[in-house]
């Protein structure tokens, strides 16, 4: 999976240099930076890139260690967490358009206490979506972040032992959320550390979130690359492929600035452990966290409500807190032409994911029938295509991919996708595969079962529910790309995120609630299935439901 | 030999266009059929999609031609791509059959060969056009010379709530001051967005005593002297505007969003009946209605063209036939679809194709004719080129 990431960067380090052979220019030449500091937008979108990446992961790894050191066990923990999970398969652009829709001036959240409460006729002008510091953007990123974080972290708990600790702990004084983190966390952050440096990464150079909800005066720099690669003018390409370079360095130093954190961090927090307070706000703290976690999840799904009533919408002015009418006719209008982006999302995504799945389970298998063992090296790598920013290295293998004169089109989205896919679904089934009992297999075998005949027949259908979750996953993150599919499809291909992203800009509610929904639904179903799928092959196994 | 080796690979191409030689309109419907065209469009309209699936449809049953819509948010991406396709050497099946373009767009490939034609002039239906009358066979001061085939009119108007503001205003000093005097409630696409390049363009040409230099190329002589009651009357209206032109609105019709939610008053359009069909798809408030200026605004319009690589070229000429038959021009007339302005001449039509548009309701917010006043001409493409540029380094990184 590798390739396709070097052959990106390499894609985008020749033209950032000046050498751009389709456009008859030929380097090295340094013209191409030379060209991105004329541009007087460049200091502020460097600075929006860093802080909203920055703001964005600390805030939401903050909400989960938090939730988690004060919760996790108890009831209340629970049910934020049976929020959270289906949530996560919500793609971002559609929690997104919810989030911009729910506390825009004239949002519903102003609507429903106006003219009442506030007495405004009109919504008051403040910069509430695209402000310039980017911090709807950030708040867009956490909303999304926050559950995925918490189901690696719950992941890594699982490992981790925490629940003695802290009982430990709390017998000797300590504060739950205290003991939590001078016991639990170091040992549980080992763990989620590579997750947190992807969603660093990933905020760092979002750019449909940044489209929907970030400022545009100028937009962050990952923006700006996307709109340097499509200017007619093909001498831009360089300029862009200098901006992905300087991304990919932004990138590199804030992971650097991330790990050099983290050793002081670690350096107070022992001189904090070995001081030995006990934590006298742990609730405070324990609460708050509790409210930003749920009212994380709830501003989601607020957000999918609101686009629910936008699609049935008939004209819905403000302050109104609900349409005049309610109508099929959005649906009639959009709806079609959703099935046919609907058709080219679902075949993406089903060929992806499957391919991921095959390649995942091979792996597996081949680590468990030859005794191999994936050192850690092996999960960077394996995550190494999600910490380099996508905006570095997509515009490079469109420029090569021309260069080659290869044809873009689905096939090669599919590819593009599939590099995305992959570690989702390997991490997502690696630990249910690795921890299958594999004394079941040692039975089979003694029953005169070949190995395959044991991965067939014993060990996959045992494991039916962690596949399909893998799959859903996998189903999820390739509904919800938008670079390379804009990128690598050339236009071509349409897909739900295309459709809904393109619409943005035009603005007219109903329709991207219509495509938001619509993305969401195709996300969201196949996770349905993983649950329904397994209580009903195993309805009268029921040893196996959770298996 | 070799000679005749040579030839034939100099024919070679020259043999490819000649299939779809629109001279032999029987022949090219022959060979549409069964063809794929991909129209890269502008998306970012509703009621315009809606248009051309419709357009889909009837072309499919007519002639047997798929029509794909490739829905661009903006259309320089199809230059781009035509451009980069010549220069990786794909002259043959290029990923665009058509495009909807004008300006500098088409400026630009007409000027690097990159279009098919000319075709425009033979196309059946090019009888119907009203060719003295509208301004079809020049693009912004550009000859056409049969290398784009037009399928719509479009003039600037201003669509405004009459709830919040009542009276037209009549130049471009009258919104000037009526946002300061209201500041908040007006703002404009942001450039490049073309309807934010067109706002620019309108100004300009509104505010400047004689206009007629910018139907000439602009130079680095005249270009500041001439641009600097622009950028006057820019500082003095970007503070009033809408979030303190801190942010702007992508496109046009997101303009027509912020309407409905009552937070700005007033937005322009290149669409006279834009304003009706949005009412009609209840994204706008019924009490919405439109103004032109007194000088007149800018009018221009709409074409087709296709690229020089189509692999498609009888389907997109037979896709451009369509567009200007009155069938199609009828509907995309009417302002509960999309009111667009035709480009047929009425005296050129058979009685019962008029009647079809003399049936036609104008519509609630829609000017007519002669409301509409005299259209001002489009300024050559490169003003609106520096223009753009140089609005983006004044405003479009200000802080």
């Amino acid at each position: 999976m590798l390739g396709p990431v070097v052959a990106g960067l390499l894609g985008t380090v020749l033209p950032a240099f000046g050498h751009l052979p389709a456009a008859g220019l030929t380097g090295p030449s340094l013209d191409p930076f030379r060209d991105l500091l004329t541009w007087g937008g460049l200091p502020r979108a460097m600075i929006l890139s860093v802080t909203t990446g920055l703001l964005a992961t600390s805030i939401s790894l903050l909400i989960v260690v938090l939730l988690t050191a004060g919760w996790s066990g108890t009831r209340a923990f629970h049910a934020v967490e049976r929020l959270l999970s289906p949530l996560l398969s919500v793609p971002h652009a559609a929690a997104a358009f919810g989030l911009a829709f729910l506390i825009a001036p004239s949002g519903w959240l102003s609507r429903l206490v106006s003219p009442g409460v506030t007495g405004w006729d009109r919504p008051p002008d403040v910069l509430i979506i695209q402000d310039s510091w980017g911090l709807t953007m950030t708040a867009g990123l956490i909303i999304k972040e926050v559950p995925f974080l918490l189901l690696i972290t719950l992941a890594a708990l699982g490992q981790a032992d925490g629940r003695r600790s802290v009982t430990i702990a709390q017998a000797l004084g300590y504060g739950r959320v205290t003991g939590w983190l001078k016991t639990v966390l170091p040992r549980v952050y080992a763990q989620i550390r590579p997750p947190v440096y992807v969603v660093l990464a990933y905020s760092m150079s979002v750019v449909d979130v940044a489209v929907i909800l970030g400022p545009n005066t100028p937009p962050p720099l990952s923006v700006q690359i996307v709109k340097l690669m499509s200017d007619p003018d093909l001498a831009m390409r360089l300029e862009a492929a200098a901006a992905a370079l300087l991304q990919l360095a932004l990138v590199i130093g804030a992971l650097v600035f991330w790990r050099m954190g983290e050793v002081a961090i670690a350096a107070l927090g022992k001189r904090w452990v070995a001081r030995g307070a006990r934590g006298r706000f742990d609730p405070l703290v324990a609460r708050l966290a509790l409210g930003a976690g749920a009212g994380s999840a709830i501003a989601v799904l607020l957000g999918l409500v609101v686009l629910i009533i936008w699609s049935f919408a008939g004209f819905w002015g403000f302050p109104d807190a609900l349409p005049d009418g309610l109508t099929l006719r959005n649906w009639m209008r959009f709806g079609p032409g959703t099935m046919d982006a609907l058709l080219e999302t679902a075949l993406i995504a089903v060929t992806a994911a499957l391919v991921a799945l095959i390649l995942t389970i091979g792996c597996l298998e081949a680590e468990y029938r030859y005794g191999l063992s994936f050192s850690q090296r092996a999960v960077w790598l394996l995550y190494l295509p999600l910490l380099i920013p996508q905006t570095a290295f997509l515009p490079g293998l469109q420029t090569l991919m021309l260069n080659l004169g290869a044809d873009e089109g689905r096939l090669p989205v599919m590819l593009a996708h599939l590099v995305f896919v992959l570690p989702y679904v390997f991490l997502s089934l690696a630990d249910p595969f690795r921890a299958w009992d594999s004394r079941t297999g040692t039975i089979a075998a003694a029953l005169g079962a070949s190995p395959n005949g044991v991965l067939w027949r014993v060990r996959l259908p045992m494991l039916l529910r962690p596949i399909l979750t893998a799959l859903a996953v996998g189903l999820a993150v390739s509904v919800g790309q938008y670079l390379p599919t804009l990128l690598i499809g050339g236009g071509r291909v349409v897909t739900l995120t295309t459709e809904a992203v393109a619409l943005a800009s035009g603005g007219d509610r109903r329709a991207i609630a219509v495509y938001g929904l619509m993305q969401t639904g195709a996300a969201l179903v196949p996770f349905m299935l993983a649950l329904l799928i397994p209580a009903l092959v195993w309805r009268n196994r029921k040893g196996l439901r959770h298996g | 030999m070799k000679h005749l080796a040579v030839l034939a690979a100099m024919l070679a191409p020259v043999s490819a266009l000649a299939d779809a030689d629109p001279a032999d309109w029987d022949a090219v419907i022959a060979e549409a059929e069964g063809q794929t065209v991909y129209w890269n469009a502008w998306g970012g309209s509703t009621t315009t999609n809606d248009f051309i699936a419709w357009v889909g449809d009837r072309v499919a049953a007519d002639y047997g031609v798929t029509l794909e819509h490739v829905k661009l948010t903006d259309t320089a991406d199809a230059v781009t791509r035509v451009l980069s396709e010549k220069q990786a050497g794909e002259d043959e099946d290029g990923a665009i059959d058509m495009i909807w373009i004008n300006g500098a767009n088409f400026a630009a490939m007409k000027e690097a060969d990159l279009l098919f034609g000319p075709y425009a002039e033979q196309l059946p239906n090019w009888a119907f056009v009203d060719a003295e009358g509208k301004t079809v066979q020049t693009d912004f001061t550009v000859p056409v010379e049969g290398y784009e085939s037009p399928w719509a009119m479009a003039q600037v108007v201003f669509i405004h709530d009459t709830s919040d503001l009542a009276a037209p205003l009549g130049s471009m000093n009258a919104i000037l001051d009526w946002s300061a005097a209201n500041p908040g409630r007006f703002t404009y696409p942001q450039p490049p967005d073309f309807l934010g390049t067109t706002f620019l363009k309108q100004a300009l040409v509104d505010l400047l005593d004689d206009p007629s230099v910018l139907a000439a190329p602009a130079t680095d002589d005249n270009y500041d002297a001439v641009t600097a009651p622009l950028w006057a009357f820019l500082d003095d209206l970007t503070p009033t505007l809408w979030r303190e032109g801190r942010a702007y609105p992508a496109t046009g019709p997101a303009q027509l969003q912020l309407i409905a939610d009552g937070e700005v008053d007033l937005a322009i359009s290149f669409s006279p009946g834009e304003a009706t069909a949005a009412i009609a798809n209840n994204q706008l408030p019924p009490s919405v209605r439109t103004f032109v200026l007194d000088k007149g605004t800018i009018g221009n319009a709409s074409f087709v063209a296709i690229p020089y690589n189509s692999g498609s070229t009888a389907g997109a000429m037979v896709v451009a036939n369509f567009l200007m038959s009155p069938e199609a021009q009828a509907r995309a007339q009417d302002p509960e679809i999309l009111g667009y302005g035709t480009v047929l001449n009425m005296d050129a039509l058979p009685a019962e194709d008029r009647a079809a548009f003399d049936a036609l309701e104008l519509g609630v917010a829609t000017l007519s004719p002669a409301e509409l006043g005299s259209v001002q001409a489009e300024p050559h493409p490169s003003w609106m080129t520096r223009i753009a540029d140089d609005w983006m380094q004044r405003y479009g990184v200000a802080q």
